[in-house]
Order: C-alpha cells, then structure tokens, then sequence
C-alpha cells in the first residue's frame, strides 16, 4: 500500500504510455512528464498567489482577497479569467516581434529547468548526469528575456529595471553557484537524483541531510538569500520596485503576457526552491525515520510549501533593499562567504569524522561570517542621519 | 541526416545569416544568441552533455549579456542610415570563401576521417572533472589565474574612472 501511493504516479504515466503505439512511446513519455509538471507547478502557482495574498494581507493586519468563493480560495480563477480577457496594449513604438516573444523565454527556460528537480522517488522527468549543470545553463536565458522584455517596450522605467535586473541576476548567481558547489562536492555528482540518493538514511533519528552540517547550513543560507535575488523577490525587488520604476520591465505588458511574466516568475521561485531541496533538505526524503510511509512526492511539496511560505514572510517583513547596498552584499559578503564555505567543505570531505571535524569546520564558518561582517560595519560609523538634498 | 539534425541545423544557419544582415543591432545580438544555443543543441544532439550545458551557460548566460550592455553602452540601439554593405565587400566575400576553402581542404584531406569512424566513448561529466582535476591541472590552474588578472584589471580601470570624475 506504502509503496503504490508512492509510485502511484510513476504507475500511472506508465500505464498511459503503453496505450501508445510502439515508436511514439519514448515521444509520449516525454510529453506525458511535460504536461505533469505545467499542470503540478501551474496549480502550485494558483495557490501561492492566494497564499500570497492573504499572508501578506494577515502580516500588514488587512484581510487580502475574500470575496469570490467561499474565504476568496476561487480568486485565482478570477484572476485567470481578468488575465484572459484584458485588452493586450503594445506600445506604437515598441519592437513588436521581440516584445511578444519575451514572456516565452522566461517561461520555457524555467519549465525546462522544473524537468530536472526530483518531485519523488523515480520521480525525476529528466534524469542527466550533469542535472545541476543543465539547470544552471537554462535559468541563464531568463535574463535574456528580461533584457528584450525591457528593451523592446521602449520605455525608459523598463529598459532601467532590465538593467538593473541583469546586473542583480548576474551578481547573484555567482554566489547562487558557488554555493551549490558545495553539495556537489560532498556527493560527488553533478545529478539531482545522485544528490538526494547521497542524503538518504539516518544517524540516530537524525537525517543525513546536508543542511546540518556547518557548510551546508552556511551553503543553503547563501543558497536562498541568492535564490531570493535571483527571482526579484523583496526585498531584492528593485527591478520591479514600483515605486521607483512603475514595476520596471514589465511596465508595459497587460493582459495575457503580464500573467506569463507572472507566471514565469513564480514557477522560477519554485524551480530554484526545489532545486534547494534537492541540494540541501535531502530532496524527497522524510525527516524522521518513523514517517517513511508518507508518499515521497508529498514531502517534496511540503518542503516546497514550507520555503515558500518563508519567502511570503521575508516580503511582508523586510524593507526593500537600495541599489548598492545589494551589490554590496553580493560581491563583498557572499561571495568570500561561498568560497570560505567551499574550502570548508573540502576541509570536512577529508578530515576524519567525529566532534573536532564539527567544531574546526564550525569555527571556520562563524569566525569568517563575524569577520566579514566586522570589516564591512566597521567603516561605517552609525551616528546623526545626515540628508544630502532633502534639506 | 536525421529530421532533429535538419531542424537544428536549419535554423542555427538561418539565425547566423540573419545576425550578419538584420538593421538593428540589438536584434542581431538576439539572433546570435539563437545560433549560440543552436550550437549547444548541436552539441546535445552529438552527446557532448558537458560542452552543450557549458555553451548555453558561458554563451548565452553571460556573453550575449556582454554584447547586448556593449551595445547599449557604446552606441545608441537605433538602425544606422548608412547601406548595411560596408564598402569592401567584395573583398570580405573573397577573404571568406578562402578560407572557407582551404579549411575544408585541409579536413577533407585529414587522416582521422579517412579511416573507419569509432564510436565515440561513453563520456561522463565526472570523466572531464578528474581529467581537469588531474592530468590538466596545470593549464586550469593558469587559466584561473589569467581570469583573476583580468578581472582585478577591470576592477581597477572602473575605479580610476570613478576617482577622476569626483
């Protein structure tokens, strides 16, 4: 019973696939997982918007969306509806062609990205040996669409919030990798589904996940604060800040193409969370020993939902950061924080096991974190609040 | 020839022409980026995993993103007036099909086509990592090196601007 719950969808897809004919069946399979990820993750979307909503609406003392259906819970229908049926507004002077194709780019590099992460037990659409590597390469065409999305509505508040939305991305990526590198050290593979195989099993009634060792704890902080950036999320939302760009490259699409932007957005919040699962929460493993018998796939999402309702906290509690203080953070705090964090994973692959391997590699990893943050407070001197212009 | 090969090879060359010829030059950098990832498609197709993710990452990760703040910096993204031929073209054309000639010449006359191809070897990801780890440690090692110069000399021409326009 255990094992069919678990496997039900693997089964199931198997099941379908042989109703095809012979030759169409490797081409079935793969339509088969393509459309089980689009309509897994897009239902996923439909809820984190409303979860959205009405957390951000219970942290700002508010009640969010409540009118349509019973507590608002159909309001994502509604929202679909109001996407398919606005008027889709082009600028006269935008590029047409390359502005309507910048919402697909966004959004096929993030699915394809979707493909490698385990959701469960064999429950990986596409099992490479270089899965990391692939999901890398493919999140790096967001930022091509983001640059033609800005770019092509010639509007200068979108082609400022493309710019500096690439320089975010690329800044954060470089801790975003550096981080996960890591993990691929200690497993020693590049696949996702190696990754979480190394991470099975239990010392005691602990699991053996990467997450509680002092480099992987430090990796999978680093890992989100980047992955934080990386999808434009608050308080890394300056590309988008409305405030001060009218929501930035996306200013000037409405209609179906803004809930595309949307959409991509979302589902590249998941692909890099699930990638963080994968890496560091032990992917689809369960916690404790005693709860095997819950489905794999169901602790994939739980874990899923759990980082996400972290995200909708951190953006109902922090205040947007500016412009160099985020560059600041990514290139004089994380990065020598991710490669301290790399040489100390080195340090614990091949240092014996036991309580001193625990207390050097901790010591290296809180001594460089309060040592960074000493010689980047210790300039600025906190005194009278000094206004430049305002005054 | 296989129908994904065909397709593949189709539309890398037909973006590769549209990149020497369209107007603007945003949409050239754009185009290019379809030949870039229609290279690393190729690369797939030939089982070379690692040299295709590598090709998508470093191409169209970060160089289109170079060319395309390049152009962006330098010049404004307007269509130029002048004849999209430069002067000189016959000679370019001349020069291309030279080498165009001799290049394939010289593979055409090559030994290691001339013989029975062997299957190319299973090659894994973690193959390359010790390979680079190990026997061609040293070049890695002085690459990393040249990169880190490099850098630190972009670092170093931004800041002396900044100081000078203070």
């Amino acid at each position: 019973m255990v094992e069919t719950m678990d496997q039900i969808f693997v089964t199931l897809k198997h099941w379908l696939v042989g109703f095809a004919p012979g030759q169409c069946q490797p081409l079935f399979s793969a339509v088969l997982s393509v459309a089980a990820i689009i309509l897994a993750f897009a239902t996923l979307f439909a809820v984190t918007t409303l979860l959205e909503r009405k957390g951000l609406g219970r942290i700002q003392n508010r009640y969010g969306p409540n009118r349509v259906g019973p507590c608002g819970i159909l309001q994502p229908l509604a929202d679909g509806v109001k996407a398919l049926t606005k008027e889709d507004v082009i600028p006269d002077t935008a590029d047409k062609v390359v502005h309507f194709i910048a919402p697909l780019v966004l959004v096929m590099p993030v699915l394809l990205a979707l493909a490698v992460v385990p959701v469960g037990r064999n429950m990986a659409a596409l099992d490479t040996d270089a899965g990391v590597l692939f999901f890398f390469a493919v999140g790096a065409a967001t930022e091509l669409s983001v640059f033609m999305a800005g770019w092509s509505s010639r509007n200068k508040y979108s082609l400022l919030g493309a710019l500096r939305a690439i320089a975010q991305m690329i800044s954060y990526e470089v801790p975003l990798i550096l981080s996960a590198v890591t993990v691929i050290m200690a497993a020693g593979s590049l696949s996702a589904v190696r990754i979480v195989e190394a991470q099975s099993g239990y010392w005691g009634v602990i699991p053996n996940w990467y997450v509680l060792t002092p480099w992987g704890l430090a990796g999978f902080i680093l890992f989100m604060v980047a992955a934080t950036a990386e999808s434009n999320r608050s308080p890394f939302d300056l590309p988008e800040g409305e405030s001060e760009l009218i929501a930035g490259y996306y200013t000037e699409y409405s209609g179906f193409k803004f809930a595309l932007f949307f959409l991509g957005e979302y589902l590249g919040l998941f692909a890099v969370s699930g990638l963080g699962i994968t890496l560091f929460l032990g992917g689809w493993h369960a916690p404790l020993p005693g709860l095997d018998w819950v489905p794999s796939w169901l602790w994939f999402f739980a874990k899923l939902l759990v980082i996400i309702a972290a995200f909708i906290w951190v953006r109902g509690t922090l205040p947007r950061l500016r412009m160099d203080q985020l560059m600041g953070l990514a290139w004089k705090f994380m990065l020598p924080m991710a490669l301290v964090n790399i040489f100390v994973a080195g340090l614990w692959r091949f240092l014996p096991g036991g309580v001193g391997r625990w207390s050097v590699c901790s010591i290296l990893v809180v001594g460089a974190y309060l040592l960074l943050g000493r010689l980047l407070a210790g300039r600025k001197q906190p005194g009278k609040r000094v206004y430049r212009y305002a005054e | 020839m296989t129908v994904p090969f065909a397709i593949i090879a189709f539309l890398t060359l037909a973006s590769a022409v549209a990149a020497m010829s369209l107007r603007n030059l945003v949409h050239c950098a754009l185009t290019l980026m379809l030949t870039f990832a229609g290279l690393a498609a190729l690369y797939l197709q030939l089982g070379a995993q690692f040299v295709g993710f590598a090709q998508i990452l470093v191409y169209l990760g970060a160089v289109a993103i170079l060319i395309v703040f390049a152009i962006l910096l330098t010049r404004a993204s307007e269509p130029p007036r002048r004849s999209r031929f430069s002067a000189t073209w016959v000679v370019g054309v001349g020069i291309a099909a030279g080498v165009f000639g001799v290049l394939s010449g010289v593979i055409l006359s090559s030994r290691a086509i001339a013989g029975v191809l062997r299957p190319p070897p299973d090659l894994t990801v973690r193959q390359i990592g010790d390979q680079l780890m190990g026997k061609y440690v040293l070049p890695l090692e002085v690459i990393g090196l040249l990169l880190t110069a490099a850098l630190i000399g972009a670092a170093i021409i931004a800041m002396h601007e900044q100081r000078g326009s203070k």
